[in-house]
């Protein structure tokens, strides 16, 4: 039987998210939370492989107390417990203090039930960085596999997996002792829509929530800001580069210059027959 | 920590079967502004089996030291030999500064190095500069999904790292015959400390046209409506000999596939046309082709932020202004061929 545990993030919704022009800063009460998209690829991937190998999914998130959202939808993929560390003392964590106030959530979980493999999506949509499920495996001293887009197998009688890894030009196929860390990409699976009684459950699940001090042995000066070592100096709107030739005319006209312009670099269709 | 020891820019270089990836030789590119505007050397790291062959390679293309880990052991890319020859690496020369090709490899070995340093990475930097007196790094990258851009600095620790997106820095010219210093290191690993083997490559040579290689890309955004709606770039690249691309959002969408994104968290271009179509234009994508050689961007809303970044502009219905285009074009390419014939 495995333990699966999958770290998830809930975050903005970031192609609604709107700026304040005035001080190029975000208004984040106008974008909806959501769980990362990338992370329900990763609860849905557990919940695959517990349906096939038997076992239990647990979700850890860290945020602030509204992010129990975030864990009841993973409820609702399929996955069975929630945990979620909330305290003052993690807020502005930047990736190396994320992944340590994870890794110490994740070492009193395995002390619960040990803990076989941890998923992770492939990165936030709102930090874009990919770099707190390699960071929790480096402090838990378990391999990280990174860009899997495919498990092949997981025995753990034998202790080992199988996965497919993305590359630039193909993908390598690894074998990885257990416990080991994936991060996982998209086309991994397809999130079905979420059934009836998963939602019910979801509804009426009470995460685990823990504060700093319900942790074991951490170290506050690897927490939060202080435990960050890269910061936010200037946040600014890109210079606005200069505006093209915006054509005039009607639909037509414009659509003749626009010629003009693709006809004097014809060379380029030369398969098309413009290299004469 | 004592930031006088650490001294010299570094960037690791990625070897895939037997070439250096050019987002390498761009970052030496990259590296050697940083490393002349401190006065240091700059250095590449090569980790790899029989890899000595690519050392004067790096040297032409701008380091004046190479770093080199040529043993069996490193004969594929896994994450814990190749750290523990970077972190060895570190340790013995220490740097000030670590640049990697933000690819597979590179952000995955990054990330793993930054924890066990451990030290702060900035990930997918578009924009690098340094302050010349104290050595800051300054790391720019699109945030929060490419609204804003950040600067992002680690004033504490060293050395400071970032991965940067391939295509986005440019290469110095190959100097034949520049050469360097030679530092060769040995590390006493074994291939049972290594949890991990690679056990096959595959590499995907499809006929899919490579966006990153193309030279005319029709990219198409959320403006075209639906996926049935997406076809007209399809049609339009189909007429000029290109590729198509996309903006995030109609990826996401389901209407093509994630290899044809262009921007932040898809692939970085540089056609020398680029069409824009119903894209209205996040930083996110912007970022992704703002170096193509003739933008040209076709959109409902005259107030989208792509016709501040394009060379020509089109405020228009798509599904007018592109099959006129189509059919024109056509005609105009039938024209020049009997003209051509009748000269001959």
């Amino acid at each position: 039987m495995l333990h699966i545990v999958a770290c998830i993030k809930q975050v903005p919704d970031t192609k609604i998210i709107k700026m304040n022009p005035k001080t190029n800063t975000m208004d984040r009460a106008s974008a909806p939370a959501i769980l990362n998209p990338y992370d329900s690829h990763a609860v849905e991937e557990a919940v695959r492989l517990k349906n096939k190998y038997g076992g239990t999914v647990s979700v850890l998130t860290m945020g602030p107390p509204p992010a129990v959202k975030a864990i009841k939808k993973c409820i609702e993929i399929g996955a069975d417990e929630g945990y979620m560390i909330s305290d003052r003392a993690f807020a502005g964590a930047d990736t190396l203090a994320t992944s340590y106030a994870l890794t110490c959530a994740l070492e009193k979980i395995s002390k619960i039930k040990p803990i076989d493999l941890i998923l992770c999506g492939k990165m936030t949509i709102d930090g874009d960085t990919g770099q707190v499920g390699p960071g929790i495996a480096r402090r838990l001293d378990i391999p990280p596999l990174t860009s899997v887009k495919k498990i092949v197998e997981v025995n753990k009688e034998n202790g080992f997996m199988v996965v497919h890894r993305k590359l630039e030009d193909g993908y390598e196929v690894i074998q990885s002792q257990l416990p080991c860390l994936l991060s996982v990409e998209k086309e991994i699976n397809e999130v079905p829509y979420s059934s009836f009684p998963n939602m019910l459950k979801a509804a009426r699940y009470e995460p685990t929530i823990w504060a700093v001090a319900d942790l074991d042995g951490v170290d506050k000066k690897q927490l939060g800001l202080k435990g960050s070592p890269t910061i936010v100096s200037k946040v600014w709107a890109p210079p606005k580069p200069e505006g093209g030739k915006i054509l005039e005319g009607n639909s037509q006209e414009k659509v003749e210059q626009l010629l003009g312009v693709l006809m004097e670099k014809k060379e380029l269709f030369a398969q098309k027959g413009g290299a004469l | 920590m004592n930031f006088e020891d650490y001294r010299g820019v570094w960037v690791f270089i990625e070897e895939n079967v037997g070439e250096i990836a050019p987002v390498s030789l761009e970052l030496l590119g990259a590296g050697k502004k940083l490393a002349d505007k401190r006065g240091v050397e700059l250095g590449g790291v090569i980790i790899g089996d029989q890899v000595k062959g690519l050392v004067n390679q790096v040297y032409e293309y701008g380091a004046d030291v190479v770093y080199l880990y040529d043993a069996p052991i490193f004969k594929d890319y896994r994450t814990e030999s190749f750290m523990k020859a970077l972190l060895d690496c570190c340790e013995k020369h220490k740097p000030e500064i670590i640049l990697y090709g933000a690819t597979s490899t590179g952000k995955d070995l990054a990330s793993a190095v930054a924890t066990d340093l451990p030290t702060g990475l900035t990930a997918d930097t578009t924009e690098l500069d340094v302050e010349e007196d104290t050595g800051l790094l300054l790391a720019s990258r699109p945030a929060f999904g490419g609204n804003i851009m950040a600067t992002i600095l680690c004033k504490k620790y060293r050395p400071q790292m970032a991965t940067v997106r391939p295509k986005v820095m440019k290469a110095l010219s190959r100097q034949p015959g520049r050469t360097g210093k030679l530092v060769e290191e040995t590390l006493p690993l074994k291939e049972k400390d290594v949890r991990t083997k690679v056990l096959e490559i595959v590499r995907e040579t499809t006929k899919k046209v490579k966006i990153d290689e193309a030279d005319i890309i029709v990219a198409g955004g959320k403006g075209l409506g639906s996926s049935d709606g997406f076809q007209l770039c399809h049609e339009l690249a189909d007429t000029l000999g290109g590729a198509v691309g996309a903006s995030r959002d109609v990826v996401e969408a389901g209407w093509i596939e994630h290899h044809h994104q262009v921007g932040q968290t898809g692939v970085t271009v540089t056609p020398k046309i680029y069409f824009a179509i119903g894209i209205s234009g996040a930083i996110q994508h912007l970022v992704g082709m703002k170096n193509s050689g003739l933008i040209i961007a076709i959109n409902k809303d005259p107030e989208a932020p792509i016709f501040e970044s394009c060379h020509y502009g089109i405020v228009g219905d798509a599904f007018e202004i592109v099959p006129m285009l189509i059919d024109q074009f056509k005609v105009a390419l039938s024209r020049e061929e009997a003209e051509h014939a009748r000269k001959v």
